[in-house]
Protein backbone atom coordinates (compact mmCIF):
# COMPACT_ATOMS: atom_id res chain seq x y z
CA UNK A 1 0.00 0.00 0.00
CA UNK A 2 2.70 2.41 1.08
CA UNK A 3 4.71 1.45 -1.98
CA UNK A 4 1.77 2.26 -4.23
CA UNK A 5 1.26 5.68 -2.65
CA UNK A 6 4.92 6.55 -3.10
CA UNK A 7 4.98 5.40 -6.70
CA UNK A 8 1.91 7.39 -7.70
CA UNK A 9 3.45 10.38 -6.00
CA UNK A 10 6.66 9.95 -7.97
CA UNK A 11 5.09 9.10 -11.31
CA UNK A 12 3.41 12.47 -10.98
CA UNK A 13 5.95 15.29 -10.74
CA UNK A 14 8.02 15.82 -7.64
CA UNK A 15 5.78 18.71 -6.62
CA UNK A 16 3.41 16.49 -4.64
CA UNK A 17 6.16 15.41 -2.24
CA UNK A 18 7.69 18.87 -2.19
CA UNK A 19 4.30 20.27 -1.10
CA UNK A 20 4.00 17.79 1.79
CA UNK A 21 7.52 18.57 2.97
CA UNK A 22 6.84 22.30 2.67
CA UNK A 23 3.79 22.05 4.95
CA UNK A 24 5.68 19.92 7.48
CA UNK A 25 8.58 22.39 7.56
CA UNK A 26 6.23 25.38 7.72
CA UNK A 27 4.36 23.82 10.64
CA UNK A 28 7.63 23.18 12.48
CA UNK A 29 8.71 26.79 11.88
CA UNK A 30 5.41 28.28 13.12
CA UNK A 31 5.25 26.09 16.23
CA UNK A 32 8.90 26.81 17.07
CA UNK A 33 8.35 30.55 16.57
CA UNK A 34 5.37 30.51 18.95
CA UNK A 35 7.29 28.45 21.52
CA UNK A 36 10.19 30.88 21.23
CA UNK A 37 8.16 33.81 22.51
CA UNK A 38 6.20 31.83 25.12
CA UNK A 39 8.98 29.75 26.72
CA UNK A 40 10.24 30.89 30.12
CA UNK A 41 13.90 30.11 29.63
CA UNK A 42 16.29 32.30 27.63
CA UNK A 43 18.43 29.45 26.31
CA UNK A 44 15.34 27.50 25.24
CA UNK A 45 14.12 30.59 23.41
CA UNK A 46 17.37 30.83 21.46
CA UNK A 47 17.25 27.12 20.66
CA UNK A 48 13.69 27.52 19.33
CA UNK A 49 14.90 30.45 17.22
CA UNK A 50 17.53 28.08 15.86
CA UNK A 51 14.81 25.64 14.81
CA UNK A 52 12.95 28.47 13.02
CA UNK A 53 16.09 29.51 11.14
CA UNK A 54 16.86 25.89 10.12
CA UNK A 55 13.29 25.52 8.86
CA UNK A 56 13.77 28.63 6.72
CA UNK A 57 16.95 27.06 5.30
CA UNK A 58 14.96 23.89 4.54
CA UNK A 59 12.32 25.86 2.61
CA UNK A 60 15.12 27.44 0.54
CA UNK A 61 16.25 23.90 -0.37
CA UNK A 62 12.71 23.00 -1.44
CA UNK A 63 12.63 26.12 -3.64
CA UNK A 64 15.87 24.98 -5.30
CA UNK A 65 17.91 27.86 -3.88
CA UNK A 66 20.90 25.86 -2.66
CA UNK A 67 23.25 28.80 -2.26
CA UNK A 68 20.78 30.76 -0.13
CA UNK A 69 20.18 27.67 2.03
CA UNK A 70 23.89 27.08 2.61
CA UNK A 71 24.42 30.78 3.36
CA UNK A 72 21.51 30.72 5.81
CA UNK A 73 23.09 27.77 7.65
CA UNK A 74 26.62 29.23 7.60
CA UNK A 75 25.66 32.75 8.68
CA UNK A 76 22.61 32.35 10.91
CA UNK A 77 23.16 28.92 12.47
CA UNK A 78 26.94 28.74 12.37
CA UNK A 79 27.79 32.30 13.36
CA UNK A 80 24.92 34.47 14.66
CA UNK A 81 23.15 31.80 16.70
CA UNK A 82 26.43 30.49 18.11
CA UNK A 83 27.37 34.03 19.19
CA UNK A 84 23.89 34.55 20.66
CA UNK A 85 24.05 31.28 22.62
CA UNK A 86 27.61 32.17 23.66
CA UNK A 87 26.46 35.53 25.00
CA UNK A 88 23.38 34.16 26.74
CA UNK A 89 25.32 31.34 28.37
CA UNK A 90 28.08 33.69 29.57
CA UNK A 91 25.66 36.12 31.19
CA UNK A 92 22.35 34.57 32.29
CA UNK A 93 22.53 30.84 31.76
CA UNK A 94 20.01 29.72 34.36
CA UNK A 95 18.60 26.22 33.99
CA UNK A 96 14.86 25.95 34.64
CA UNK A 97 11.98 28.42 34.45
CA UNK A 98 12.51 32.14 35.00
CA UNK A 99 9.79 34.46 36.26
CA UNK A 100 10.98 37.90 35.12
CA UNK A 101 10.83 37.23 31.38
CA UNK A 102 7.28 38.49 30.93
CA UNK A 103 6.61 42.07 29.89
CA UNK A 104 3.55 44.32 30.38
CA UNK A 105 3.48 45.59 26.82
CA UNK A 106 3.27 42.15 25.21
CA UNK A 107 -0.16 42.86 23.73
CA UNK A 108 1.15 45.93 21.90
CA UNK A 109 4.05 43.81 20.72
CA UNK A 110 1.67 41.13 19.43
CA UNK A 111 -0.36 43.81 17.64
CA UNK A 112 2.71 45.29 15.92
CA UNK A 113 3.92 41.81 14.94
CA UNK A 114 0.54 40.89 13.45
CA UNK A 115 0.35 44.16 11.51
CA UNK A 116 3.88 43.69 10.19
CA UNK A 117 3.11 40.08 9.19
CA UNK A 118 -0.07 41.18 7.44
CA UNK A 119 1.76 43.87 5.44
CA UNK A 120 4.47 41.42 4.37
CA UNK A 121 1.95 38.72 3.46
CA UNK A 122 -0.13 41.20 1.45
CA UNK A 123 2.85 42.51 -0.50
CA UNK A 124 4.06 38.95 -1.24
CA UNK A 125 0.56 37.95 -2.33
CA UNK A 126 0.22 41.01 -4.53
CA UNK A 127 3.64 40.52 -6.10
CA UNK A 128 3.84 36.76 -6.53
CA UNK A 129 0.30 35.48 -5.87
CA UNK A 130 -0.18 34.03 -9.35
CA UNK A 131 3.34 32.62 -9.84
CA UNK A 132 3.45 28.82 -9.91
CA UNK A 133 6.49 26.62 -9.44
CA UNK A 134 7.78 24.91 -12.60
CA UNK A 135 6.84 21.20 -12.71
CA UNK A 136 10.47 20.19 -13.22
CA UNK A 137 12.35 21.85 -10.38
CA UNK A 138 15.88 22.85 -11.41
CA UNK A 139 18.29 23.97 -8.66
CA UNK A 140 19.52 27.51 -9.08
CA UNK A 141 23.12 27.71 -10.28
CA UNK A 142 25.57 29.48 -7.99
CA UNK A 143 27.13 31.20 -11.02
CA UNK A 144 23.74 32.74 -11.83
CA UNK A 145 23.51 34.15 -8.28
CA UNK A 146 27.01 35.60 -8.57
CA UNK A 147 26.25 37.14 -11.98
CA UNK A 148 23.11 38.81 -10.62
CA UNK A 149 24.87 40.15 -7.52
CA UNK A 150 27.83 41.57 -9.44
CA UNK A 151 25.81 43.12 -12.29
CA UNK A 152 22.17 43.96 -11.56
CA UNK A 153 22.49 44.36 -7.79
CA UNK A 154 26.05 45.69 -7.58
CA UNK A 155 25.10 49.02 -5.97
CA UNK A 156 22.94 47.62 -3.13
CA UNK A 157 25.57 44.90 -2.60
CA UNK A 158 28.41 47.40 -2.21
CA UNK A 159 26.24 49.68 -0.05
CA UNK A 160 25.52 46.72 2.27
CA UNK A 161 29.24 45.89 2.44
CA UNK A 162 30.08 49.46 3.50
CA UNK A 163 27.21 49.42 6.03
CA UNK A 164 28.50 46.18 7.56
CA UNK A 165 32.04 47.57 7.68
CA UNK A 166 30.77 50.69 9.46
CA UNK A 167 28.89 48.51 11.96
CA UNK A 168 32.02 46.44 12.52
CA UNK A 169 34.21 49.49 13.17
CA UNK A 170 31.47 50.90 15.42
CA UNK A 171 31.40 47.70 17.45
CA UNK A 172 35.19 47.79 17.89
CA UNK A 173 35.06 51.43 19.00
CA UNK A 174 32.29 50.72 21.52
CA UNK A 175 34.04 47.63 22.90
CA UNK A 176 37.49 49.19 23.31
CA UNK A 177 38.28 50.20 26.87
CA UNK A 178 41.16 52.64 26.36
CA UNK B 1 22.83 0.99 -15.97
CA UNK B 2 20.56 -0.23 -13.22
CA UNK B 3 17.50 1.99 -12.82
CA UNK B 4 16.29 2.35 -9.23
CA UNK B 5 13.12 3.94 -7.96
CA UNK B 6 13.60 7.06 -5.83
CA UNK B 7 12.76 5.26 -2.57
CA UNK B 8 15.09 2.35 -3.36
CA UNK B 9 17.89 4.80 -4.08
CA UNK B 10 17.14 6.65 -0.83
CA UNK B 11 17.32 3.46 1.25
CA UNK B 12 20.61 2.47 -0.41
CA UNK B 13 22.00 5.96 0.21
CA UNK B 14 21.01 5.77 3.90
CA UNK B 15 22.81 2.43 4.28
CA UNK B 16 25.89 3.71 2.46
CA UNK B 17 25.90 6.90 4.57
CA UNK B 18 26.15 4.77 7.72
CA UNK B 19 28.90 2.67 6.08
CA UNK B 20 30.82 5.76 4.95
CA UNK B 21 30.65 7.33 8.41
CA UNK B 22 31.09 4.36 10.75
CA UNK B 23 33.52 1.99 8.95
CA UNK B 24 36.32 4.55 8.41
CA UNK B 25 35.82 5.83 11.98
CA UNK B 26 36.19 2.32 13.43
CA UNK B 27 39.16 1.59 11.17
CA UNK B 28 41.13 4.73 12.06
CA UNK B 29 40.38 4.52 15.78
CA UNK B 30 41.62 0.91 15.87
CA UNK B 31 44.59 1.46 13.58
CA UNK B 32 45.79 4.86 14.76
CA UNK B 33 44.33 5.71 18.16
CA UNK B 34 44.87 2.24 19.64
CA UNK B 35 47.85 0.74 17.82
CA UNK B 36 49.97 3.39 16.10
CA UNK B 37 50.00 5.66 19.13
CA UNK B 38 50.99 2.73 21.31
CA UNK B 39 53.96 1.97 19.09
CA UNK B 40 54.95 5.66 19.13
CA UNK B 41 54.99 5.43 22.93
CA UNK B 42 56.94 2.11 23.01
CA UNK B 43 54.06 -0.05 24.20
CA UNK B 44 51.91 -2.73 22.61
CA UNK B 45 48.42 -1.27 23.00
CA UNK B 46 45.38 -3.56 23.16
CA UNK B 47 46.38 -7.19 22.56
CA UNK B 48 43.62 -9.36 24.09
CA UNK B 49 40.46 -8.87 21.97
CA UNK B 50 40.95 -10.58 18.61
CA UNK B 51 44.23 -11.01 16.70
CA UNK B 52 46.64 -8.21 17.75
CA UNK B 53 43.75 -6.51 19.55
CA UNK B 54 41.92 -5.74 16.31
CA UNK B 55 38.49 -6.33 17.90
CA UNK B 56 39.19 -3.96 20.81
CA UNK B 57 36.74 -1.37 19.46
CA UNK B 58 33.90 -3.94 19.35
CA UNK B 59 34.59 -4.67 23.00
CA UNK B 60 34.63 -0.94 23.83
CA UNK B 61 31.34 -0.28 22.05
CA UNK B 62 29.79 -3.23 23.90
CA UNK B 63 31.04 -1.75 27.18
CA UNK B 64 29.62 1.72 26.45
CA UNK B 65 26.30 0.40 25.19
CA UNK B 66 25.55 -1.40 28.46
CA UNK B 67 26.53 1.46 30.77
CA UNK B 68 23.82 3.44 32.51
CA UNK B 69 22.67 6.61 30.76
CA UNK B 70 23.06 9.11 33.61
CA UNK B 71 21.42 12.56 33.57
CA UNK B 72 22.59 14.93 36.34
CA UNK B 73 19.70 15.91 38.64
CA UNK B 74 19.84 19.66 37.92
CA UNK B 75 20.48 19.24 34.20
CA UNK B 76 18.07 20.40 31.51
CA UNK B 77 17.03 16.92 30.49
CA UNK B 78 15.78 17.40 26.93
CA UNK B 79 18.63 19.63 25.77
CA UNK B 80 21.13 17.38 27.57
CA UNK B 81 19.83 14.30 25.77
CA UNK B 82 19.47 15.94 22.36
CA UNK B 83 22.92 17.51 22.08
CA UNK B 84 24.93 14.38 21.00
CA UNK B 85 22.49 13.93 18.12
CA UNK B 86 23.04 17.52 16.95
CA UNK B 87 26.79 16.85 16.84
CA UNK B 88 26.20 13.61 14.92
CA UNK B 89 23.75 15.34 12.56
CA UNK B 90 26.50 17.67 11.37
CA UNK B 91 28.76 14.63 10.73
CA UNK B 92 26.14 12.92 8.58
CA UNK B 93 25.31 16.13 6.68
CA UNK B 94 29.01 16.56 5.92
CA UNK B 95 29.38 13.15 4.26
CA UNK B 96 26.53 13.95 1.84
CA UNK B 97 28.63 16.06 -0.51
CA UNK B 98 31.78 13.90 -0.67
CA UNK B 99 32.13 12.25 -4.12
CA UNK B 100 33.44 8.66 -4.06
CA UNK B 101 33.21 8.02 -7.81
CA UNK B 102 31.69 9.37 -11.04
CA UNK B 103 28.19 8.42 -9.87
CA UNK B 104 28.96 7.25 -6.33
CA UNK B 105 27.95 10.29 -4.34
CA UNK B 106 25.05 10.99 -2.03
CA UNK B 107 24.04 14.37 -3.46
CA UNK B 108 25.64 16.33 -6.29
CA UNK B 109 25.13 19.79 -4.81
CA UNK B 110 26.09 22.75 -6.99
CA UNK B 111 27.31 24.49 -3.84
CA UNK B 112 29.31 21.38 -2.72
CA UNK B 113 32.16 22.60 -0.55
CA UNK B 114 30.25 25.69 0.61
CA UNK B 115 27.46 23.43 1.90
CA UNK B 116 30.09 21.30 3.69
CA UNK B 117 31.62 24.34 5.39
CA UNK B 118 28.14 25.51 6.42
CA UNK B 119 26.96 22.24 8.00
CA UNK B 120 30.29 21.61 9.72
CA UNK B 121 29.52 24.64 11.90
CA UNK B 122 26.31 23.05 13.20
CA UNK B 123 28.31 20.81 15.55
CA UNK B 124 29.25 23.89 17.63
CA UNK B 125 25.59 24.27 18.56
CA UNK B 126 25.49 20.68 19.85
CA UNK B 127 28.63 21.30 21.90
CA UNK B 128 27.21 24.53 23.40
CA UNK B 129 23.95 22.71 24.21
CA UNK B 130 25.89 19.94 25.95
CA UNK B 131 27.99 22.40 27.90
CA UNK B 132 25.04 24.44 29.12
CA UNK B 133 22.55 21.63 29.82
CA UNK B 134 24.95 19.60 31.96
CA UNK B 135 24.59 22.10 34.86
CA UNK B 136 28.29 21.82 35.60
CA UNK B 137 30.96 24.53 35.68
CA UNK B 138 33.48 22.36 33.88
CA UNK B 139 31.03 21.50 31.11
CA UNK B 140 29.96 25.13 30.62
CA UNK B 141 33.57 26.36 30.48
CA UNK B 142 34.42 23.60 28.03
CA UNK B 143 31.44 24.42 25.84
CA UNK B 144 32.27 28.14 25.78
CA UNK B 145 35.92 27.47 24.99
CA UNK B 146 34.84 25.10 22.21
CA UNK B 147 32.51 27.71 20.71
CA UNK B 148 35.19 30.43 20.78
CA UNK B 149 37.74 28.12 19.21
CA UNK B 150 35.46 26.68 16.52
CA UNK B 151 34.29 30.14 15.41
CA UNK B 152 37.90 31.34 15.24
CA UNK B 153 39.11 28.39 13.15
CA UNK B 154 36.04 28.21 10.93
CA UNK B 155 37.33 31.32 9.13
CA UNK B 156 40.79 30.03 8.10
CA UNK B 157 39.14 26.74 7.11
CA UNK B 158 36.72 28.47 4.72
CA UNK B 159 39.38 30.91 3.47
CA UNK B 160 41.87 28.08 2.80
CA UNK B 161 39.29 26.32 0.64
CA UNK B 162 38.59 29.51 -1.37
CA UNK B 163 42.02 29.19 -3.06
CA UNK B 164 41.07 25.75 -4.39
CA UNK B 165 37.65 27.03 -5.48
CA UNK B 166 39.24 29.89 -7.43
CA UNK B 167 41.64 27.51 -9.15
CA UNK B 168 39.00 24.91 -10.01
CA UNK B 169 36.43 27.57 -10.95
CA UNK B 170 33.62 25.74 -9.17
CA UNK B 171 32.19 25.03 -5.72
CA UNK B 172 31.02 21.58 -6.80
CA UNK B 173 33.31 18.86 -5.42
CA UNK B 174 32.93 16.66 -8.50
CA UNK B 175 34.07 19.61 -10.63
CA UNK B 176 37.03 20.13 -8.30
CA UNK B 177 38.06 16.46 -8.71
CA UNK B 178 37.78 16.72 -12.49
CA UNK B 179 39.66 20.05 -12.57
CA UNK B 180 42.56 18.25 -10.90
CA UNK B 181 42.24 15.28 -13.27
CA UNK B 182 42.11 17.41 -16.43
CA UNK B 183 44.76 19.82 -15.17
CA UNK B 184 48.26 20.01 -16.53
CA UNK B 185 51.53 21.13 -14.97
CA UNK B 186 53.06 23.36 -17.68
CA UNK B 187 51.63 21.10 -20.40
CA UNK B 188 52.60 17.85 -18.64
CA UNK B 189 49.37 16.01 -17.75
CA UNK B 190 50.61 12.59 -16.62
CA UNK B 191 49.58 13.10 -13.00
CA UNK B 192 46.95 15.77 -13.63
CA UNK B 193 47.34 18.76 -11.33
CA UNK B 194 46.58 17.85 -7.72
CA UNK B 195 45.97 21.14 -5.93
CA UNK B 196 48.36 20.22 -3.11
CA UNK B 197 51.13 21.37 -5.48
CA UNK B 198 49.71 24.79 -6.33
CA UNK B 199 47.74 25.34 -3.11
CA UNK B 200 50.29 24.05 -0.62
CA UNK B 201 49.76 27.04 1.68
CA UNK B 202 46.01 26.43 1.57
CA UNK B 203 46.59 22.75 2.29
CA UNK B 204 48.65 23.48 5.41
CA UNK B 205 46.08 26.01 6.69
CA UNK B 206 43.31 23.51 5.97
CA UNK B 207 45.09 20.78 8.00
CA UNK B 208 45.76 23.11 10.95
CA UNK B 209 42.20 24.47 10.95
CA UNK B 210 40.75 20.95 10.72
CA UNK B 211 42.87 19.90 13.70
CA UNK B 212 41.39 22.82 15.64
CA UNK B 213 37.82 22.23 14.40
CA UNK B 214 38.07 18.64 15.67
CA UNK B 215 39.41 19.90 19.05
CA UNK B 216 42.32 17.46 18.72
CA UNK B 217 45.56 18.18 20.59
CA UNK B 218 47.32 20.69 20.32
CA UNK B 219 43.98 22.52 20.08
CA UNK B 220 42.15 20.62 22.84
CA UNK B 221 41.55 23.47 25.31
CA UNK B 222 37.78 22.71 25.32
CA UNK B 223 38.37 19.25 26.81
CA UNK B 224 41.65 19.96 28.58
CA UNK B 225 41.62 17.05 31.03
CA UNK B 226 44.06 18.61 33.51
CA UNK B 227 41.76 21.57 34.21
CA UNK B 228 38.24 20.79 32.91
CA UNK B 229 37.95 17.00 33.56
CA UNK B 230 36.60 16.39 30.05
CA UNK B 231 35.01 19.72 29.07
CA UNK B 232 31.52 19.59 27.63
CA UNK B 233 31.55 15.76 27.75
CA UNK B 234 32.22 15.58 31.49
CA UNK B 235 28.73 14.55 32.60
CA UNK B 236 27.96 12.18 29.74
CA UNK B 237 28.10 8.43 30.13
CA UNK B 238 27.31 5.28 28.21
CA UNK B 239 25.66 5.54 24.83
CA UNK B 240 25.58 9.34 24.65
CA UNK B 241 29.30 9.56 25.36
CA UNK B 242 29.77 7.01 22.58
CA UNK B 243 27.83 9.29 20.22
CA UNK B 244 30.17 12.21 21.01
CA UNK B 245 33.12 9.87 20.50
CA UNK B 246 31.80 8.71 17.10
CA UNK B 247 31.01 12.30 16.15
CA UNK B 248 34.56 13.41 16.93
CA UNK B 249 36.42 10.63 15.10
CA UNK B 250 34.00 10.20 12.19
CA UNK B 251 34.19 13.95 11.55
CA UNK B 252 37.98 13.63 11.46
CA UNK B 253 37.64 11.06 8.68
CA UNK B 254 35.13 13.08 6.71
CA UNK B 255 37.33 16.17 6.87
CA UNK B 256 40.15 13.92 5.63
CA UNK B 257 37.85 12.80 2.78
CA UNK B 258 37.18 16.47 1.98
CA UNK B 259 40.90 17.26 2.15
CA UNK B 260 41.63 14.35 -0.21
CA UNK B 261 38.98 15.63 -2.62
CA UNK B 262 40.18 19.23 -2.52
CA UNK B 263 43.94 18.75 -2.57
CA UNK B 264 44.88 15.17 -3.51
CA UNK B 265 42.71 14.61 -6.59
CA UNK B 266 39.77 12.85 -4.88
CA UNK B 267 38.65 9.45 -6.15
CA UNK B 268 40.49 9.67 -9.47
CA UNK B 269 43.92 8.12 -10.08
CA UNK B 270 46.74 9.79 -12.06
CA UNK B 271 45.74 9.96 -15.76
CA UNK B 272 48.81 8.04 -17.00
CA UNK B 273 47.69 4.99 -14.97
CA UNK B 274 44.30 5.14 -16.73
CA UNK B 275 46.04 4.84 -20.08
CA UNK B 276 48.09 1.82 -18.94
CA UNK B 277 45.33 -0.18 -17.19
CA UNK B 278 42.84 -1.58 -19.77
CA UNK B 279 39.19 -0.60 -19.39
CA UNK B 280 39.82 2.57 -17.38
CA UNK B 281 40.35 5.00 -20.24
CA UNK B 282 37.86 7.89 -19.95
CA UNK B 283 35.51 8.98 -22.72
CA UNK B 284 36.75 12.34 -24.04
CA UNK B 285 34.86 15.20 -25.65
CA UNK B 286 36.01 17.33 -28.60
CA UNK B 287 38.44 19.44 -26.56
CA UNK B 288 40.22 16.43 -25.04
CA UNK B 289 38.80 16.90 -21.54
CA UNK B 290 36.68 14.21 -19.87
CA UNK B 291 33.11 14.16 -21.17
CA UNK B 292 30.60 15.90 -18.93
CA UNK B 293 26.89 15.35 -19.06
CA UNK B 294 23.83 16.69 -17.26
CA UNK B 295 25.61 18.61 -14.49
CA UNK B 296 27.96 15.70 -13.72
CA UNK B 297 31.40 16.69 -14.97
CA UNK B 298 32.73 13.12 -14.44
CA UNK B 299 30.17 11.37 -16.68
CA UNK B 300 32.88 10.31 -19.14
CA UNK B 301 34.93 8.43 -16.54
CA UNK B 302 34.92 4.63 -16.57
CA UNK B 303 32.07 3.21 -14.41
CA UNK B 304 34.69 1.01 -12.73
CA UNK B 305 35.61 4.09 -10.73
CA UNK B 306 32.41 3.70 -8.73
CA UNK B 307 34.17 0.65 -7.20
CA UNK B 308 37.81 1.81 -7.34
CA UNK B 309 36.99 5.37 -6.23
CA UNK B 310 35.94 4.53 -2.65
CA UNK B 311 39.13 2.49 -2.18
CA UNK B 312 41.30 5.30 -3.57
CA UNK B 313 39.49 7.71 -1.23
CA UNK B 314 40.07 5.33 1.68
CA UNK B 315 43.83 5.25 1.02
CA UNK B 316 44.03 9.05 0.71
CA UNK B 317 41.84 9.47 3.80
CA UNK B 318 44.13 7.15 5.82
CA UNK B 319 47.15 9.21 4.74
CA UNK B 320 45.55 12.48 5.91
CA UNK B 321 44.13 11.02 9.13
CA UNK B 322 47.62 9.69 9.90
CA UNK B 323 48.83 13.30 9.98
CA UNK B 324 45.96 14.29 12.31
CA UNK B 325 46.85 11.57 14.85
CA UNK B 326 50.60 12.08 14.41
CA UNK B 327 50.27 15.75 15.33
CA UNK B 328 47.78 14.92 18.08
CA UNK B 329 50.29 12.75 19.92
CA UNK B 330 53.37 14.87 19.20
CA UNK B 331 52.61 18.45 20.25
CA UNK B 332 51.69 19.89 23.65
CA UNK B 333 48.49 21.90 24.15
CA UNK B 334 48.14 25.56 23.14
CA UNK B 335 47.21 28.07 25.83
CA UNK B 336 43.80 29.73 25.21
CA UNK B 337 45.23 33.16 24.27
CA UNK B 338 47.94 31.63 22.04
CA UNK B 339 45.26 29.57 20.34
CA UNK B 340 43.10 32.60 19.54
CA UNK B 341 46.09 34.72 18.48
CA UNK B 342 47.29 31.97 16.15
CA UNK B 343 43.95 31.88 14.34
CA UNK B 344 43.31 35.63 14.06
CA UNK B 345 46.84 36.99 13.65
CA UNK B 346 48.60 34.22 11.71
CA UNK B 347 46.26 31.87 9.85
CA UNK B 348 43.63 34.38 8.65
CA UNK B 349 46.13 36.96 7.25
CA UNK B 350 48.11 34.19 5.49
CA UNK B 351 44.97 32.70 3.96
CA UNK B 352 43.80 36.15 2.78
CA UNK B 353 47.17 36.69 1.08
CA UNK B 354 46.85 33.20 -0.42
CA UNK B 355 43.45 34.09 -1.88
CA UNK B 356 44.77 37.36 -3.35
CA UNK B 357 47.81 35.67 -4.91
CA UNK B 358 45.70 32.79 -6.29
CA UNK B 359 43.24 35.26 -7.78
CA UNK B 360 46.00 37.26 -9.48
CA UNK B 361 47.72 34.13 -10.83
CA UNK B 362 44.40 32.71 -12.06
CA UNK B 363 43.85 35.86 -14.14
CA UNK B 364 47.46 35.97 -15.37
CA UNK B 365 47.63 32.30 -16.54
Amino acid sequence: MMNLVLQTALSDTGNWIANIFFYIIAAVAVVAALKMVTTNNVVHASLYLLVVLSAVAATYVILGAEFAAATQVLVYLGAIMVLLLFGVMLTRAKIGAETDLDYDQRWIGALVATALGAVMMYSLWEGFGDVTMPAEQVPQRTEAVADEIFSTYIVPFEALSVLLLAALIGAVVVARRD
Amino acid sequence: MIELAYWQETILKLVFAFVAVLIPAGLTVNLYLFKMVSFMQSRLGPMEAGPFGSLQLVAEVGKWAQKEDIVPRRADEFVYKASPYVVLLSTFLLVLVVPFGPDAMFANFGTGIFFAMAVSSVSVIGILMAGWASASKYSLLGGLRAAGQLIAYELPLVLAVVGVVIQAGSLNLQDIVMAQHNGEIFGWGAIGNPFILTQFVGFMIFLIAVQAELTQTPFDMPIAESELVSGYMTEYSGFRFLLFFIGEFATANIFAFLGATLFLGGWSIPPFLMDIIPGLAPELDATGAVLSEGGNSAAGMSPWFNLIGPLVMLVKMLALTFIVYWVRFTYPRFREDQLQKFAWKVLIPISLVNIAVTGVLKVVF
